[in-house]
Parts: C-alpha cells; structure tokens; sequence
C-alpha cells in the first residue's frame, strides 16, 4: 500500500472509529434511558468479548472449519483459567503469549 | 495573572492527580499489548511512525490488531475500514452508558473525551463514575495518559520489531490473549457469564455462515437481548437500574 494510501485508510479508520464513540454522548448525554436498554447496553462489552474471542479459538486458520484441538484453543483454555484466577490484564497478556509459544513449538 | 491558586485551578490539578492513580493499571496493561501490536504491524511493513500515527488517530486495539493483519494479507483500504467499523460499533454502546452520567459538561469536552473511549478506559470510568465521585477531569486524564503510553509502546514495538523473529514469545496470541483479560474482568455475576456463553457460540455459528467480520455485531446484540430476557425470568421482580 502506498503512502498515500495508507495515510487515507487511517483517516478512514479513525473517522469510523470516532462517531460511534462521539454520537451517544452528543446526542444523550444527561438523559435517563429506560432501564431495559441499560441493563442491554450493561450486557453489550462481555458479549463483544466474547464474540471476537470464541472464533479465534475454535477456527484458527480463517477457512471457515471448526478445529477445536488446535494451539488456539489449548492456549485460551489455560489462559481463561488464568485469567479469572488472577484479574490482570498485562499478567494475562503475557502468560497467553508464553502459553501460546509453548505449546505451538511442542505441537 | 494572580499568582495565588484559585480553588479552581486547585480543583482541576486534584482531578488530574487522581486520573492519574487510577490510570495506572490501565497504561501497565497497554506497554505490552502495544509494544505485540508494534511488532506485529513492523511485520506487516509498517514504518514505526506510520504506527505511532494509527495509534494516535485511530486509538482502538483490537481494530489495530485486525486492520494489520488485513493489510499483511493484502486486503484493500474500503474492506479495512468496513471491519473497523464492524468491531468499533461496540463504542456506540459503551459511550450511551457513559453519557447518562456526563449531564452539564460542556459539548467540547465531550467531544474530546469521545476519542479516548476504548474498553479499558471505559471499564475504568464507568465503574468509578457510578461512585459518584468522578468528573470530567478525571475521566479526561484516565483517557489522555492512556493514549499516549498507547502511542509510545505500539511505536516502541514498531522499533523493536526488526530485531525480533516472526512467531517469536507467541506475539501472535497477543490479541486473543488481551480479550480473555478483558472478559475476565468483565465477568461479575451470572448473567455476564450466561451472556458471554450464548456469544460465544452464536459468534461462532454465525462466523462460518455470514460474510466477513458482521458476525461480531449479528451475535453480540442477541447475546444481550438474550441475556437480558433470561435475567428478566429468572429474577422478575428485579426492577430496571
């Protein structure tokens, strides 16, 4: 990609980026939603975790097959244990990266 | 100028001081996430101030992470910046939360704090916001510190990236690995954990029968409604927040 053009895809991303992050606060800050939505909006950031997480560890490879004996999954599994044993997101970073290059190095 | 601190201004260094305090654990968790992410994008053929300004414009780990590694399988610009905007839509939801506590701050504050929204910043914020003994000082200084120790790891690791092998400290789990922490955190009673299951398995599902990345929005907003429904049933007199 040229210099050009990454200077474009950049301000593309940010724009992208920024509105949603811009809009609510713009347009409701200070107003009382209903509980219903809020107790929706609560529930929203585990759920997007959990979205982006779970295809990362049962389909590896992007080719669209299930593999859930992979690396991936193995390594996730002893991180999720880790993680919620010891709440650190840097010791949770760093002990899946370990985890992982372990275990990819043996397989 | 008058030279005696005005309680304003003694306000205003009170707030920065605890932004500060507080920040700190989110700027640890960066350095290492940024320093991978660095790595991984000098990998990518990325120059490390072509890095330092992605982070600095577009903020957003995750849609960093992904975005490099669109453009190292050769992915064009338009489908780039349709997934950023398919996994930063969750920003959308996190700034509503926020705003119900932000009444009375001026727009150009708002508008400022907007561009520092990611999902530690916001964890951080809100939990502290529901204190009731947070302002705008504050959640701005937790915001700004974060962003530049982002800009300066992910550029430091822009940096390093020359000398480190490709595949080396299992840089690549990185990304995998910061969301596991951040669910982790997330996970405070039964209902964020019925939640995270049912997206788990829906995004799965959904990721080998939709197009590109839409499956992340498709199976998070049921998850919720799903959660919220199954919340509702199992404790219906909970009355709303």
């Amino acid at each position: 990609m040229s210099e050009l053009n990454y200077i474009w895809l950049i301000l593309g991303m940010s724009l992208v980026t920024y509105i949603p992050r811009w809009l609510p606060l713009a347009a409701l800050a200070g107003r009382r939603l209903p509980g219903w939505l809020l107790e929706w909006l609560d529930l929203i950031p585990v759920a997007i975790l959990a979205s982006l997480l779970l295809p990362l560890m049962v389909i590896p490879d992007a080719t669209g097959q299930l593999d859930p004996l992979s690396s991936e999954f193995l390594a996730g599994t002893i991180t999720i244990i880790f993680a919620l044993k010891v709440k650190s997101l840097s010791g949770t970073v760093i002990v899946g990266m370990l985890v992982y290059w372990l275990i990819s190095s043996l397989v | 100028m008058n030279h005696q601190p005005s309680e304003g201004s003694h306000r205003l260094k009170t707030g920065i001081y605890q932004g500060i305090v507080a920040a700190w654990p989110v700027c640890l968790g960066f350095v290492p996430i940024g320093l991978a992410f660095g790595v991984i994008a000098q990998k990518a053929g990325l120059q490390p101030y072509q890095i330092g300004l992605m982070s600095l414009l577009v903020f957003a780990g995750s849609a960093q992470f992904i975005a490099v590694s669109m453009l190292a399988g050769g992915a064009g610009a338009v489908s780039i910046i349709l997934t950023t905007f398919a996994v930063n839509l969750r920003h959308f939801l996190m700034s509503s939360s926020l705003a119900v506590y932000m009444g009375g701050t001026r727009k150009w504050l708002l508008s400022l704090f907007a561009y520092g929204i990611t999902d530690e910043s916001f964890a951080l914020n809100l939990s502290r916001f529901k204190t009731g003994n947070w302002g705008i000082t504050q959640a701005l200084t937790v915001n700004h510190v974060s962003n530049f120790f982002w800009i300066a790891s992910t550029m430091a690791g822009g940096f390093a990236g020359e000398f480190i092998p490709e595949g080396a400290f299992g840089i690549d789990y990185a990304l995998p690995a910061m969301f596991i922490g951040l669910l982790a955190m997330q996970l405070k009673g039964r209902r964020y954990i019925v939640t995270a299951i049912l997206a788990g398995i829906l995004a799965v599902v959904f990721a080998m029968i939709l197009p590109g990345n839409f499956y992340i929005i498709a199976a998070s907003m049921l998850a919720a409604l799903g959660g919220v429904l199954i919340n509702r049933r199992l404790q219906p007199e909970q009355p709303g927040e």
